[in-house]
């Protein structure tokens, strides 16, 4: 199944979004944010909380006299100064002991005293990545569309007995889904966690934890399951530093979502979001991207080319960081009125165009939630009718429609069911859309041309106007938002002349697109 | 006096489909289990129709029975706040002729919740299902806060700019968070000695009036609500307000 769609077209599409891009790739180059310099003294190997509960990541930067020249910096000079460990530098902060200062003491010196520990946070995340390579090769994952659901309890010990029975019903992505509030807190709660209002805290001990049951029923199934989680919110980079030392396998992160859809700075997160990826690529941890957000917000048939626009921007900013495409894996969702006539062809003709679009990436598929009601058996049926367009359109990350969506967080035997309605439908379709030519100039492919010549006239116009100027315009999902309004503006950093981060340095020329 | 009871294919039958996990391994005993567990509620001619392990230690079932029980219709009453709604021109005309100003309507996700789904459909210009928004109505000034709004924020926010109709949603439920803030608001706004003063409207998916009514709202909206449901319910109630 193939749509003959302007090759030139997406060519377009992509040169509009570099050109999008490019702007904003030169303001991240000059700045960095607390999120970001929090992330440094994370891999640095500082971690813990005072005894107010406040993590010591933030107590380092928060102390930093210089912003501006970097949290590495006053950390080099502190260990050249006391031959302290970083977490023993930020135990003694606690402690009443200041950080010293970089001004007095050699660069040399300074980037000498962190080599070794900068160095040892790489090897561990390349170790991490290499463990991943091992299971996948050991255990291999069933064919995609790969099975993906969401626990989210709010007890990490009850997620774990969620996540364990949804990798023995058929899931092959687990993700623990966050806390409502967490993507507005400025900093990344510590230890094992059990109180979550919407889904469970995201913290390194949780990650563990997980990745531990999650290791033990992978080789229990003699295939690996993957764990996910949120790098979105205002501590995206921290998230993704965690993850890369935890072995997450993949990342919800998107370069706009935060802006648009939680009211957090744009700066703040461009920036964060180049840094996140920065250490994804570095990782092998795919990405996520959150374009189905546009469809629960607004009309999924009007918004299409906002979708395919907005994937456009994501593999560009992506790139960027160095990301190959085979850890781009940008979204959609299944979002159209189910009393639309042909609404099923619509999908379809989304779907496909992204899979053209985007050849080699691990596209992310979003079940229908906004159309569905507490009526469970026609959710059951939705949901199977997205399970088909998925696999005859190939779609690679597939995430579960529940029957109880507008009900409850799911139950163990919702998942199950749901995961046995896509059994069901991708075994008995599985080669269905190999199968099928679609009609030359037929309802499927004249929708999916113009949604693809829509959303070159969308690019056309952001590249002309600006990024930020096009956010604060309501270009995207009706929402507008300021350069310098929104959460955690007052946390990004213009780098000074003595700015000095060795993770950029040392993840830049490695992943250099 | 009128007796209801479950109808399957013949009156008062009783028949009813059950489905539920129960953390056992799956095994005929577990079946027997499952029966035991229905015919203990009450019910009679219980049938375990599907039982089947969905994972270690876990097995679901789907279960047809008959209830004994019957419910006495005539007792029953549940007012619903969305009573033949007007349409947006009347809502208007309603509110230039009675209020005689334009009415102020905030709207938030309150607490920990970043679910404005619900509110968005009400509020939004361009509505639900055909139904405009409350933003496109003449005769509102309409804020939408958006969502994880602290319930003093928004008291504040009521406050200064003299709202006349409140409208909250709370999507996520977990662990009765829907109720603790909806609760919170009510009792701040009646500390501030703001709650008379405004039209309270509670909303989500699992809010009906009744419950909104024990909380102190004046109105619940669950799901299915159109906007022009909502929009009715506070010209009428700004109308009746001018008129005491």
């Amino acid at each position: 199944m193939q749509l003959r769609i302007d090759l030139e077209a997406v060519a377009q599409a992509r040169r509009f979004a570099t050109a999008i891009v490019d702007p904003i790739a030169e303001f991240i180059a000059g700045h960095s944010t607390v999120a970001v310099e929090r992330s440094v003294a994370r891999l640095l190997g500082i971690d813990g909380v005072d005894a107010d509960g406040i993590p010591l990541p933030n107590r380092v930067v928060d102390a930093l006299a210089d912003p501006a020249g970097g949290v590495a910096r006053a950390l080099g000079a502190s260990i050249a100064e006391t031959g302290r460990t970083p977490q023993q530098v930020a135990t003694a902060l606690v402690a009443g002991t200041p950080l010293s200062d970089p001004a007095h003491t050699p660069v040399a010196a300074i980037a000498g005293a962190l080599a070794p520990h900068v160095t040892r946070a790489l090897e561990t995340i390349d170790a991490r990545r290499a463990e991943r390579a091992t299971f996948l090769r050991e255990l291999p994952q069933a064919p995609p569309p790969l099975l993906y659901v969401i626990v989210a309890s709010g007890n990490i010990y009850e997620d774990r007995t969620a996540a364990v029975a949804a990798a023995q019903a058929g899931a092959q992505i687990i993700a623990v889904i966050r806390s409502t509030a967490q993507s507005l807190l400025d900093y990344v709660p510590h230890g094992a966690t059990t109180e979550g209002f919407g889904g469970t805290y995201a913290t390194q001990e949780n990650f563990r934890l997980m990745r531990a049951a999650l290791d033990e029923v992978s080789a229990q199934l003699g295939r690996y399951v993957m764990l996910t989680n949120y790098a979105s919110g205002l501590c995206m980079p921290e998230i993704a530093a965690l993850a890369a030392l935890e072995r997450l396998d993949m990342l919800l992160n998107d370069s706009m979502y935060g802006i648009l859809f939680r009211d957090i700075n744009m700066k703040r997160t461009f920036v964060d979001q180049h840094f996140s990826r920065l250490i994804n690529a570095r990782a092998g941890i795919i990405i996520n991207t959150g374009e189905d957000n546009y469809l629960t917000t607004a009309d999924a048939v009007e918004q299409a080319p906002a979708v395919l626009a907005s994937q456009f921007i994501n593999e560009a900013f992506a790139h960027r960081a160095g990301m190959p495409d085979a850890l781009i894996g940008l979204g959609d969702a299944y979002e159209i009125d189910p009393d639309l006539e042909d609404g099923f062809l619509l999908q379809v003709a989304q779907a496909q165009l992204a899979r053209q679009c985007f050849p080699a990436a691990p596209l992310k598929y979003m079940p229908p939630t906004k159309h569905m009601t507490g009526d469970i058996f026609r959710g059951h049926l939705i949901d199977a009718m997205f399970n088909l367009t998925s696999v005859m359109t190939h779609q690679t990350i597939h995430l579960c429609g529940m029957l109880t969506e507008a009900i409850h967080t799911p139950f163990l035997g919702d998942r199950a069911l749901a995961l046995a309605n896509a059994r069901y439908v991708m075994g008995t379709a599985r080669h269905f859309g190999d199968e099928i030519e679609l009609r030359p100039g037929g309802k499927i492919e004249l929708r999916a041309r113009a949604v693809l010549s829509a959303a070159v006239d969308l690019l056309a116009g952001v590249a002309g106007r600006g990024l930020m100027e096009s956010i604060a315009a309501k270009v995207f999902a009706d929402v507008s938002r300021s350069p310098d309004g929104g959460r955690g503006f007052d946390g990004v950093i213009a780098k000074s002349a003595h700015y000095w981060n060795p993770f950029e340095d040392a993840l830049r020329p490695l992943t250099a697109a | 006096m009128k007796l209801v009871k479950p109808y399957g294919d013949t009156l008062d039958d009783g028949a009813m489909q059950l489905s539920f996990t129960l953390p056992l391994e799956w095994s005929e005993a577990a079946d027997e289990a499952a029966r035991a567990l229905v015919v203990k509620q009450g019910f009679t001619d219980v049938a375990v129709v599907e039982g089947r392990k969905i994972a270690a230690g876990f097995s679901f079932f789907v279960v047809y029975a008959r209830t004994p029980v019957a419910i006495d219709v005539s007792t029953i009453a549940a007012p619903r706040a969305a009573r033949d709604a007007l349409d947006m021109d009347a809502v208007d005309a309603l509110i230039r002729t009675r209020v005689g100003r334009k009415v102020r309507i905030a709207g938030a996700c309150i607490g920990t919740d970043a679910h404005t789904v619900g509110i968005d459909a009400i509020l939004n210009m361009k509505g639900y299902k055909g139904d405009y928004g409350l933003e496109r109505y003449h005769e509102f000034e309409v804020f939408n806060l958006g969502s994880q709004i602290a319930v003093e924020e928004l008291v504040r926010f009521v406050k200064d700019r003299r709202i006349d109709a409140l409208l909250v949603s709370q999507v996520v439920t977990q662990k009765g968070s829907d109720i603790a803030n909806f609760t919170a608001l009510a009792e701040l706004l009646e500390a501030e000695d703001l709650r008379d003063g405004i039209v309270l409207i509670a909303g989500g998916p699992r809010v009906t009036n009744l419950l909104a009514a024990e909380l102190g709202y004046d109105a619940g909206f669950g799901r299915g609500t159109l906007p022009s449901d909502v929009a009715t319910f506070i010209a009428r109630r700004m109308a009746e307000r001018v008129l005491a």
